[in-house]
């Protein structure tokens, strides 16, 4: 029974000791703060003018915490003597943080890039109510969107409609 | 009066008023320095505990968090003192203070510094110096038993009871190897008085820590003495008295407010009181070097070398006692039963004898190349006697009717 059980005790000793001449990995967080990493999935954002209020995102959204509403304007031709243009226009774009679950689907199936993951995640809120976010504070979290990886060498480049 | 207090040079000329009054200081002195050093130890416990689990630990209240354990005291004094229903009120108020006074009073023996000049009078740094000398702390670790044992009782509740069955059985098992590895050092030293024990160890130079300690001629006994004293006082890994796991808090689940924090004070203090004899028993107490380029009676040399050599000799043990806390799991109840009866009350009481035999022959000049292997030799046939009558593993153990 000792034969086994005291290397064992001393090893663990050991092990202690070792870690506590180690430092703590603790950060302080509201003193210091940790930069995550650029692509990290911190909340979503929303690029108004990219939205054709498709639903897409809402309707992939698993919890449904997407609230869209939208309506149809006429605008004027852009030749001469065409016909009026019909376009989306997006009046509500919320997104409920307090449902959200950051699956990022929204994100991925977005046809016109109209949604980005932003690495910002000090919004918390003291009232559950206030974690719904309307689409100017998402509008507004478009600034801290990192730019996109540059292309591979070699990679064909996107392409773009003149 | 004399016997009690002991051969303190203070009450030679006969007891008057500076007298005294020079007890009552020590003995406040004595009281909070306790409850101080109580403090800083649950910080200090806290602290390298954490670093050992890469934590930082507490460190709001006040540089480094050492008030944290001032501010839970004071939560605790203000929280509402509930006691169950089935409860029995008297008992169940008197065993906090059943645990923590003789807490308080096993300190009285420590010498925690020399001898020094106080009002014309000298008198040695300790608060107390009886006839019976370490049987004290025995005596007040067997009645700290009763406040653990009583609280369980009186709880009215099964998981507090529980525990205090458990706590009655593994401190009077390890208090029989406590006494005995205790009579590898009295052996030697041929006193009870810690004072006597402490002048024995004085520091003659560095070889002292090996020709004059006691923790080499008695390195049997401390080891021993060691490990009893972690059961004795239910730290961890001997913590079984309140494992969570089991019986949520032990003897204590039903107490709140002061009187729980009662118990957790009396708990550390006997770590620290533990420590203490430790360091008088086996490491010379308030022995060390002295700051040789001061004169051997300046007050720095009198009054705080020894005391700062016994805090570090103190710090060294406790600082061992929390690394140990860290690391290892909790014993299963009969491994620790098993640890008491069948290893360590054997090892300690083989121990005593032979050391018994080596002192005696020494006294009496006989040959040690013939006594010590003669007590050796002997002990072993005990030993194998022992080994022989113990139940082995699966072997069907006969009930006795």
């Amino acid at each position: 029974m000792a034969r086994k059980k005291i290397p064992g005790m001393i090893g663990g000793l050991g092990i202690t000791f070792k870690t506590m001449l180690k430092p703590a990995v603790t950060v302080q967080y509201p003193h210091e703060k940790e930069e995550p990493p650029t692509r990290a999935r911190g909340v979503i954002a929303l690029k108004e003018e990219n939205c054709t209020v498709c639903m897409l995102c809402a309707r992939s959204c698993p919890d449904w915490c997407i609230y869209i509403e939208g309506h149809k304007e006429k605008r004027p031709p852009r030749r001469e003597g065409g016909r009026d243009r019909t376009v989306s226009v997006l009046d509500r774009f919320d997104i409920d943080y307090a449902l959200c679950m950051y699956c990022g689907i929204c994100v991925e199936v977005c046809p016109f890039d109209a949604l980005f993951w932003s690495p910002e995640y000090e919004y918390s809120e003291h009232n559950i109510a206030r974690l719904l976010h309307d689409k100017v504070k998402l509008g507004e979290w478009m600034e801290t969107v990192p730019e996109p990886e540059p292309l591979e060498v070699g990679a064909e480049s996107a392409k773009k409609k003149k | 009066m004399i016997p009690i207090l002991g051969a303190d040079p203070l009450f030679r000329d006969g007891i008057d008023g500076t007298v005294v009054l020079i007890v009552i200081v020590k003995t406040i002195i004595v009281f909070t320095v306790l409850l101080v050093a109580v403090m800083f130890y649950v910080w200090f416990m806290r602290k390298v505990i954490a670093d050992m689990q890469n934590r930082i630990g507490p460190q709001r209240a006040g540089p480094f968090g050492v008030l944290q354990t001032l501010a839970d005291g004071i939560k605790l004094f203000f929280k509402e003192q509930s006691s169950p229903e089935c409860a029995d009120p008297p008992v169940f108020r008197l065993a906090p203070y059943l645990a923590i006074i003789p807490a308080f009073m096993a300190f009285a023996i420590v010498p925690i510094g020399g001898l020094v000049p106080v009002a014309g009078r000298q008198t040695y740094l300790q608060l107390a110096d009886p006839g019976v000398g370490v049987l004290w702390l025995l005596m007040m670790s067997g009645i700290g038993l009763y406040g653990v044992m009583l609280a369980g009782w009186a709880s009215g509740s099964k998981y507090p009871l529980l525990g205090s069955v458990r706590a009655s059985a593994q401190l009077l098992s390890y208090e029989a190897a406590l006494g005995l590895a205790v009579v590898g050092v009295l052996v030697h030293s041929g006193s009870l008085s810690t004072r006597t024990i402490v002048d024995q160890q004085a520091w003659t130079g560095i070889g002292s820590i090996v020709s004059q300690w006691y923790w080499l001629p008695a390195i049997g006994a401390f080891v021993i003495f060691c490990i009893s004293a972690i059961a004795e006082t239910n730290h961890p890994p001997f913590d079984l008295v309140e494992a969570e796991q089991e019986l949520v808090g032990g003897f204590h689940t039903e107490y709140t407010g002061i009187r729980f924090a009662i118990f957790f004070l009396a708990e550390f203090m006997n770590v620290i009181t533990m420590s203490a004899i430790a360091v008088t028993l086996f490491l010379g107490g308030p022995a060390g070097p002295a700051l040789g380029f001061l004169a051997a009676d300046s007050w720095v040399n009198v009054w705080v070398m020894p005391v700062f050599w016994f805090t570090v000799k103190l710090l060294v043990l406790l600082y061992a006692t929390v690394w140990i806390r860290a690391t290892l799991p909790r014993l299963r109840y009969d491994q620790l039963m098993a640890l008491g009866w069948k290893y360590l009350i054997e090892l300690a009481f083989l121990w005593a004898m032979i050391s018994g035999v080596v002192v005696v022959g020494a006294r009496e000049g006989w040959n040690r190349w013939v006594t010590v292997p003669a007590a050796v030799a002997g002990a072993g046939i005990v030993l194998a006697v022992l080994w022989a009558c113990l139940p082995r593993r699966g072997e069907p153990v006969e009930e006795i009717r």
